[in-house]
């Protein structure tokens, strides 16, 4: 009998830095099985962006570029315009995407490029220490707002795949999690499906993922994913939000 | 081809199509809007890409995503501008690709105003971004050594893998002169399957190709940093250029100057010694690296007195005249900051104030 389950040759064999109960790493998994089931390896370049996944390029086996915070979508610009041919993706955490970044992003997607982001929603700044990102739940406390979010000064959290959705130009923007086994396979499919759009050169696609960051939210990796999916899922609504088809309307 | 008459900016912008490098991305700023005009319509015909991006930030990544899959990029800004871009010179400089930047200096600080300067002399030389990098930075004094020097950039920051920086003042992109477009470079960035993210599909070896600048190691860091210091060290070998003017008769005067405001003191310089005032000029073409040593050898001739440093800046070029002359001469400075270039007529003043 043959093997029935293995490691897609787009990761590597290298162990992750990523904390236990993180959940970048299953979010690579995902990207990785996609590109393997593509068959798009050997065109693929991947854009590192900063914060916890700047090494992702040590666990991803192809071309890889690493961007400056943020700019991760203007560096796929530049190679998707020139390289159309090559299948360019940039794997994004929220304080890099939603705040240094939320420049490059937008007018990336409004522009209708043709390459895909994976932004990984983890609700705060991972790499240095747990502050307060853009995407922090009221109350929640961070390192920089030690007595819970105050929306009162520093506003709502933004909903980066409703915004996006809000523009005109066509895309594909989907919001999904993978904080449980049944989230995965659903989070599975919207960035194979991502990928596809890229591929047959139709549009822009982003698929934002809720994930956990049980280290600077002070608890335990199971805790962590119960926490996500009682404050987190019912703000950050999952499903399909926009597609160059007409919408389908799936929130669950 | 013969001579055709064109504006600075856009012999910039034709000049690096003909240097085969078919890939612009910019963001509009005065004084060199011209050349993103001129490629909007130009590059299409060409078969090229022409993008007018939402920021100098994003467009200096833009030029590095592109540089960094293999091909020639590249893009023009002003001052304002560049302070936005010198993010991504240093994440460019890091991660080892190459790219030309076009800077047509206007007055600052902040925004200045939209006249003639050469105020980012320090910027461009000394680094503009974080970090041990530095950049190429070739400086012309006229439309036809802007088409030269773009056309040579290509090459040249393929060379080296590293930006290198076309510092043209205002008026280099304002004028209209007449220029000769040499033969187009037909060829292609070397030796880009070892390191540009092309897709490995491209190459033999299952080989993957990486782009990055970040060293966590400090030892690995410092030997990145120590081959690249090496590869400035070289250009400071090899690429060095610049121009003398009456340096081979005797003269009580040295100038330094480079671009528009060398042009005048050419001016100054043939007035004064038909008055019998003799004084000379050395030009650096690069100014980055800087012609030190053919400074030291002008400043050394014994009739020589003083040496002046004569920019469209408050003395930024000063200090590399003095660490060039070692002590040996006084080094004085003139030059004028708000976007007038000064006269000749200001240059003669200021010479002969010296010599009293
Ligand atoms: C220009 C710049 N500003 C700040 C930083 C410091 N920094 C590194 S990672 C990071 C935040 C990363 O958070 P996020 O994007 O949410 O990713 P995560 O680590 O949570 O995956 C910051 C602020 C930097 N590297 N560069
Ligand atoms: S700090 Fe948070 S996001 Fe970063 S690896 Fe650890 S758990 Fe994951």
């Amino acid at each position: 009998m043959g093997k029935i389950f293995c490691k897609p040759v787009s990761l590597s064999d290298q162990a992750t830095h990523y904390c236990p109960g993180c959940t970048h790493g299953v979010i690579h998994r995902l990207v990785a099985e996609v590109i393997d089931e593509l068959g798009v390896r050997g065109r693929t370049v991947g854009i590192a962006p900063v914060g916890c996944a700047v090494l992702a390029y040590n666990y991803f086996t192809f071309d890889f570029q690493e961007a400056a915070h943020g700019r991760a979508p203007a560096m796929a610009t530049g190679i998707k315009r020139v390289r159309p041919d090559l299948i360019v993706f940039t794997y994004q955490g929220d304080g890099d995407l939603a705040s240094i970044g939320m420049s490059e992003i937008i007018h990336a997607a409004n522009r209708g490029e043709k390459f895909t982001t994976v932004f990984v929603n983890n609700a705060v700044y991972g790499m240095t220490g747990g502050q307060m990102a853009p995407t922090t739940m009221p109350n929640q406390r961070t390192t920089t707002s030690p007595f819970g979010r105050n929306v009162e000064e520093v506003g709502m959290p933004i909903k980066v795949a409703e915004l996006i959705s809000a523009l005109e130009t066509p895309a594909f923007i989907s919001r999904q999690s993978v904080i449980k086994p049944k989230y995965v396979v659903r989070a599975k499919k919207a960035i194979k499906r991502a990928f596809q759009y890229q591929i047959e050169k139709r549009c822009f696609s982003l698929v934002e993922v809720v994930s956990t960051c049980p280290t600077n939210w002070g608890m335990t990796p199971v805790e962590a994913v119960q926490w996500a999916e009682d404050v987190m899922h019912p703000y950050y609504q999952l499903g399909d939000k926009k597609s160059p088809d007409p919408i389908k309307d799936k929130e669950d | 081809m013969g001579k055709i008459l064109m504006k600075g900016n856009e012999a910039i912008g034709e000049a690096a199509i003909r240097a085969g490098c078919l890939n612009y991305f910019a963001y509009p700023i005065t004084p060199q809007s011209e050349v993103a005009e001129y490629l909007a319509r130009r590059m299409p015909e060409a078969g090229g890409v022409f993008l007018q991006g939402e920021s100098e930030v994003a467009v200096s990544y833009m030029i590095f995503g592109a540089s960094g899959c293999g091909e020639r990029a590249f893009t023009t800004s002003s001052s304002p501008g560049i302070s936005l871009m010198a993010e991504g010179m240093s994440y460019i400089a890091g991660g080892e690709c190459p790219a030309v930047f076009v800077n047509i200096m206007r007055g600052g600080p902040g925004l200045g105003g939209i006249l003639p300067s050469q105020a980012d002399y320090l910027q461009a030389t000394k680094g503009a971004g974080h970090g041990d990098y530095r950049m190429l930075v070739l400086a012309p004094a006229s439309v036809q050594e802007a088409v030269e020097m773009v056309m040579t950039a290509f090459p040249l920051a393929e060379k080296y893998r590293n930006p290198v920086m076309i510092l043209g003042d205002g008026l280099i992109g304002q004028m209209m002169e007449p220029v000769e477009f040499p033969d187009h470079l037909k060829t292609e960035p070397s030796n880009k399957d070892d390191w540009a993210t092309n897709g490995m599909d491209t190459r033999k070896s299952d080989r993957r190709n990486l782009v990055k600048s970040l060293y966590l190691d400090p030892e690995l860091l410092n030997s990145h940093n120590l081959k690249l210091k090496a590869k400035y060290d070289r250009m400071k070998r090899e690429e060095i250029r610049y121009e003398t003017y009456h340096t081979e008769s005797d003269y009580r005067v040295l100038i330094v100057s480079y671009g528009t405001m060398s042009r005048v003191c050419r001016t100054a310089i043939d007035e004064l010694r038909s008055q019998r005032l003799d004084v000379a000029m050395v030009r650096p073409k690069t100014v980055f690296p800087f012609p030190e040593q053919a400074v030291l050898v002008a400043s050394e001739k014994e009739s020589c007195e003083q040496v002046i440093s004569i920019e469209m800046s408050m003395g930024q070029m000063v200090e590399d005249v003095e660490r060039s002359v070692r002590g040996k001469r006084q080094v004085h400075w003139f030059g004028k900051c708000g976007g007038e270039v000064p006269t000749p007529e200001e240059v003669i003043d200021a010479i002969k104030a010296l010599v009293k």
